[in-house]
């Protein structure tokens, strides 16, 4: 299951990581300062996109079954919550 | 052929009278219900003549046996008497109603009720199972509800029924419990056996409690004092039922309890303390006040209870002869009382009035039925050469054996009275000058039909009367029975030895007849108004206070706890949660920590700035809370990143599950917002903390329980399931096994709530059509479908389909399972109408505003019970599953269990559920719109 990565490549893996960990606190930032209702919702949408990356690359550096999967639904799914917050926001209509 | 007895009217009876009643008229409806009645005569009486020669038939069949809830019927002499008389009289009432019903009441309802009563009142006297017998009892109380309130377009009939029905039916509850313990202390719930050992069982410490019990249900259903007014009211009901019912039947089934139950509760003491007195003081409670009611069915009705306290004393003496007395009065009352409703229901038809103040002389206009009431109330009275004076001067004999000198006397008192009530009875019915003014002036006799049963009736009275010898077997042989005991021999004679139970008879006549010569001087009587006189006290006002308190009680809180806020009802639940969880968690003494693995670096470098984020959002939240967009996006973190960690700590399936339910909710909690104001509205800053210092408590609560329950260490039961799953579920994935199999019941019972929770929500948006507080007009900058969503969409949808049809239906051995598709399911289609409008979606998919789903919660319900149930006919219990891995030619290895069908209802409600919770809140924000665009 494991697959033999040459140690460049795992070094590379643990920055993105990193990378991704730091964007999380980025997106904790843009949370808080806003300003608006709309920066807030971009942050959550950006939250998405990193969750499901931060998944696969963790996938790709500790192989566990089925991690990959659940990115795949964080991105199947993720952007039907971004849409209706973004039609309560742009429409005051979420259906209509 | 014992269940023959009671099958016939319980099942045929009602069936066919409800069928003829609005077909083949009253006449033919009568015939029918005769027929069957007749039919239930024959099939008891084949049984007649080994009870008679003193043995017993018995019947037993398997109900419920994990709750010593059996089919035993038995019938020995005491049950062949009452079941005889029942069926006897019924045959008698249900000639008498055809007659007496009015051409605009429906005899369909009429005769079912009866037919149903009856069967309830044969299953009391023929069942030998005390649950059983509780069953019918409940039964009987119904019927007896729906029978009262038969004219339900009359206030007091319907008074009279629920009054009727909350007194019997708490006293059925009571005996319920009564019975439950006393087979609980017996053993065993079979009345035979049970009283087989009736010593044992009375020395058992609950004996006591069993016994009160016993005996409040059968006071009450025989309207002892003080729960006689029930009776009187009851009087609204048509007369054919208060002579059945109320006189012969319904009210003997509290003795007939006692009886049954004799050999039990006989020798002791405080089953003598109780039933004595309450005897006692109904026998002349009821015989007193008889006198001084005008109503002619309410004299009837007190002189019943008077009577039926005579019964009880009796059967209060705790004695053989006691019981003697008691059914041989049963009999008597039973075929003079009758006789006498009926003679009332004769001149109510023929007069239309039953006040005794303005029917008088009607012996003129109704010389027959006179005759035949002069009969039965000279039985009333005790007059020598009528049956009533048997049983009366057997009952002075016996009161002058009790351990009280006061038994007798109150029981000449009442013996008195008993003679003045039955004296105006006639009196003032038939004599006592001219009739007064009167609904119908010209009165005549009625119809052979009507006139028959109580000519019958009082005939018998007469007979037995003078030649009381033939009713000695039959009152040996019950009493015998009853008693569990051989009887002394019992000699019925106009003439006894001389005694002092002559005398009391001669005192009880002489002052009777004087004391209503008295009364009635210059119609002193008629003038008197005697529920003025007890007013306040009577029994009748205190229940109605004391149910008036009740839906007080009740209202204040109501109104106290439903104030229409949402936070107090989100308080008083978490509230209650926290005292729940305070007072019944064992919470530990000493707290170990167990050898765990400890993380690695690297599962911290990711684990820290997860926990981070949560935390941070969970403290922004508390800064945002009141700005309600932020706060919901907030609270998406959260569960994003719990998602997470859940996927990361290798548990992909609730990652899965916790995504979709994400989604979903975000959706919900937008549309929901769009109702309401943008921010919460301030609220006082003590409020506040009260609110702060409920979060707080909760907050650590549940901390302080995740922690204790990871630092204790215990016995974990997940190695049964990993162990199991695959042998016994045929499914490699646990938790869906777990789900749909091990735990199957509950997960029905889960999606049940679910489903009921989406139509309740369903039915309480219906109709919302006005958001009141988003009057603030925002930009408008988007198209309402652009043109970018709606493609994605049309890529996103099959793809996201295709992917719940696959986690479905590997859901039995991987991740997966009907929640998550139906939720992903349910994710998609909500897709269709963010882009497309609501419109075109709920034409797309049908969805008629809703109604569609409806349904599809009911099939998604309906299809999980039926694979449940279809393992009952391989003879197992409700859901057991079945699996098998058969090989296929082309397929290979199929992994098939009966599971993945329930899996599939669960797929089915969810889905169902989730758009239904979802369709109102979308279709009233398009009716705001029409109605705006419309205004404008």
């Amino acid at each position: 299951m494991t697959p033999a990565f040459s140690p460049w490549l795992n070094t590379l893996l643990d920055g993105a990581l990193f990378v991704m960990l730091l964007s999380l606190l980025l997106v904790a930032w843009r949370l808080w300062r806003g300003p608006d209702a709309v920066d807030r919702l971009l942050a959550l949408d950006t939250l998405y996109l990193n969750a499901a990356s931060l998944l696969l690359v963790w996938d790709l550096r500790h192989p566990m079954p089925l991690l990959f999967e659940a990115a795949l639904m964080i991105t199947a799914l993720g952007f039907v919550g971004t849409t209706a917050a973004a039609r309560y926001l742009a429409r005051h209509a979420v259906i209509e | 052929m014992l269940t023959l007895v009671i099958v016939l009217p319980l099942l045929l009876g009602t069936a066919a009278c409800a069928w003829a009643g609005a077909r083949l008229g009253r006449r033919a409806t009568a015939a029918l219900a005769a027929a069957v009645a007749a039919l239930a005569l024959g099939a008891l009486l084949t049984q007649a003549a080994p009870i008679w020669a003193g043995g017993a038939v018995a019947e037993a069949a398997q109900w419920v046996p994990s709750l010593g809830l059996n089919w035993q019927l038995r019938a020995d002499a005491l049950s062949l008497f009452f079941a005889t008389l029942i069926l006897a009289i019924g045959l008698l009432v249900i000639t008498y109603a055809s007659y007496y019903l009015g051409p605009t009441d429906p005899p369909g309802k009429f005769y079912a009720t009866l037919m149903l009563f009856m069967a309830a009142m044969l299953g009391i006297v023929l069942a030998d199972n005390l649950l059983l017998l509780v069953v019918f009892w409940e039964l009987t109380s119904l019927a007896s509800f729906l029978l009262v309130g038969y004219w339900s377009e009359q206030s007091p009939a319907r008074r009279g029924a629920r009054q009727a029905l909350i007194v019997t039916g708490v006293g059925g509850v009571v005996l319920a419990a009564g019975a439950l313990l006393l087979g609980e202390i017996g053993g065993t719930h079979q009345i035979s056996a049970l009283v087989a050992h009736g010593k044992a069982i009375q020395n058992h410490p609950l004996f006591p409690w069993a016994l009160v019990m016993v005996l409040f249900g059968a006071l009450t259903k025989s309207a002892q004092f003080p729960f006689h007014f029930w009776l009187p009211d009851a009087m609204a009901a048509p007369t054919p039922v208060s002579a059945y019912l109320h006189s012969a039947t319904m009210v003997k089934a509290g003795l007939f309890l006692l009886l049954r139950l004799h050999p039990l509760f006989a020798g002791s003491a405080l089953f003598e303390t109780v039933a004595l007195p309450v005897g006692l003081a109904t026998l002349t409670l009821g015989a007193v006040v008889a006198i001084f009611k005008h109503d002619l069915k309410g004299l009837l009705a007190y002189s019943t209870i008077s009577h039926l306290g005579l019964i009880m004393t009796m059967i209060g003496l705790g004695t053989v002869e006691g019981v003697v007395v008691a059914v041989l009065h049963i009999f008597n009352h039973a075929l003079f009382k009758a006789a006498l409703f009926m003679s009332a229901g004769i001149v109510d038809h023929e007069t239309g009035s039953r006040d005794l103040r303005h029917v008088n002389g009607m012996m003129r206009y109704l010389p027959w039925s006179g005759l035949f009431a002069i009969i039965a109330a000279a039985a009333m009275a005790g007059i020598p050469f009528f049956n009533g004076f048997l049983s009366k001067e057997l009952f002075f004999t016996a009161t002058l054996t009790a351990p009280h000198p006061l038994v007798p006397i109150l029981a000449t008192v009442a013996a008195a009275a008993s003679v003045a009530y039955s004296f105006r009875f006639i009196h003032d019915t038939f004599f006592n000058g001219e009739p007064g003014p009167l609904p119908n002036p010209h009165p005549h006799e009625p119809a052979w039909g009507m006139r028959a049963p109580v000519a019958l009736l009082a005939f018998l009275c007469l007979l037995f009367g003078v030649m009381p010898w033939l009713a000695e077997p039959l009152i040996t042989r019950v009493a015998a029975a009853a008693a569990g005991a051989p009887v002394p021999e019992l000699h019925l004679a106009l003439w006894h030895h001389p005694g002092l139970h002559v005398a009391m008879s001669a005192v009880a006549l002489a002052g009777g007849g004087i004391a209503y010569a008295l009364l009635m001087t210059n119609r002193f009587l008629h003038r008197l108004d005697i529920d003025r006189l007890f007013g306040r006290r009577a029994g009748r006002w205190l229940f109605a206070a004391l149910v008036a308190r009740m839906v007080r009680t009740a209202a204040w809180i109501t109104r106290r706890t439903e104030t229409g806020s949402l936070t107090m009802i989100v308080a008083l639940v978490w509230v209650s949660a926290l005292a729940l969880v305070h007072f019944t968690v064992p919470w530990p003494q000493t707290a170990s920590t167990p050898a765990a693995p400890q993380p690695t670096f690297s599962t911290l470098l990711v684990a820290f700035p997860l926990w981070l984020l949560v935390a941070f959002s969970a403290g922004a939240l508390l800064f945002w809370h009141a700005h309600r967009t932020v706060a919901v996006l907030l609270t998406g973190v959260i569960g994003l990143v719990s998602a997470v960690a859940f996927a990361l700590l290798s548990a992909p399936d609730l990652a899965m599950t916790q995504i979709a339910v994400e989604v979903v909710s975000t959706v919900m909690l937008f549309l929901a917002l769009s109702f309401l104001p943008k921010r919460t509205p301030a609220i006082p800053f003590q409020r506040r903390l009260v609110h702060a210092a409920i979060a707080v408590a909760a907050g650590v609560t549940v901390g302080v329980l995740a922690w204790w329950l990871l630092v204790t260490p215990r016995e974990s039961i997940s190695w049964y399931f990993l162990a199991e799953a695959l042998p016994g579920g045929g499914g490699r994935n646990v938790v869906n096994v777990i789900l749909v199999d091990f735990r199957g019941y509950d997960t029905f019972g889960e999606i049940t709530v679910l489903g009921v929770a989406a139509l309740g929500a369903w039915a309480l948006f219906f109709g919302t059509s006005r958001a009141q507080h988003c009057t603030r007009q925002t930009s408008q900058w988007l198209e309402p479908h652009p043109h970018l969503l709606r493609v994605a969409t049309t890529v996103m949808l099959p793809a996201a389909l295709l992917l719940s049809v696959y986690l479905f239906l590997r859901g039995h051995n991987q991740p997966g399972g009907g929640f998550i598709a139906g939720l992903v399911t349910a994710a998609a289609l909500l897709l269709v109408s963010l882009a497309h409008g609501f419109a075109a979606a709920n034409q797309w998919v049908r969805a008629q505003d809703g109604w569609r789903f409806a349904r599809t919660v009911g099939a998604g319900i309906a299809i999980a019970a039926a694979t449940g149930a279809a393992a009952w006919a391989f003879g197992r219990p409700f859901l057991t599953s079945a699996h098998g891995h058969p090989q296929l030619p082309l397929l290979g290895e199929l992994p098939l269990a009966s599971a993945a069908l329930f899996d599939l209802g669960v797929y089915v409600t969810v889905v169902g559920a989730t758009l239904l919770l979802l369709t109102p809140l979308a279709a009233a924000r398009r009716n705001d719109r029409e109605t705006k665009e419309n205004g404008r």
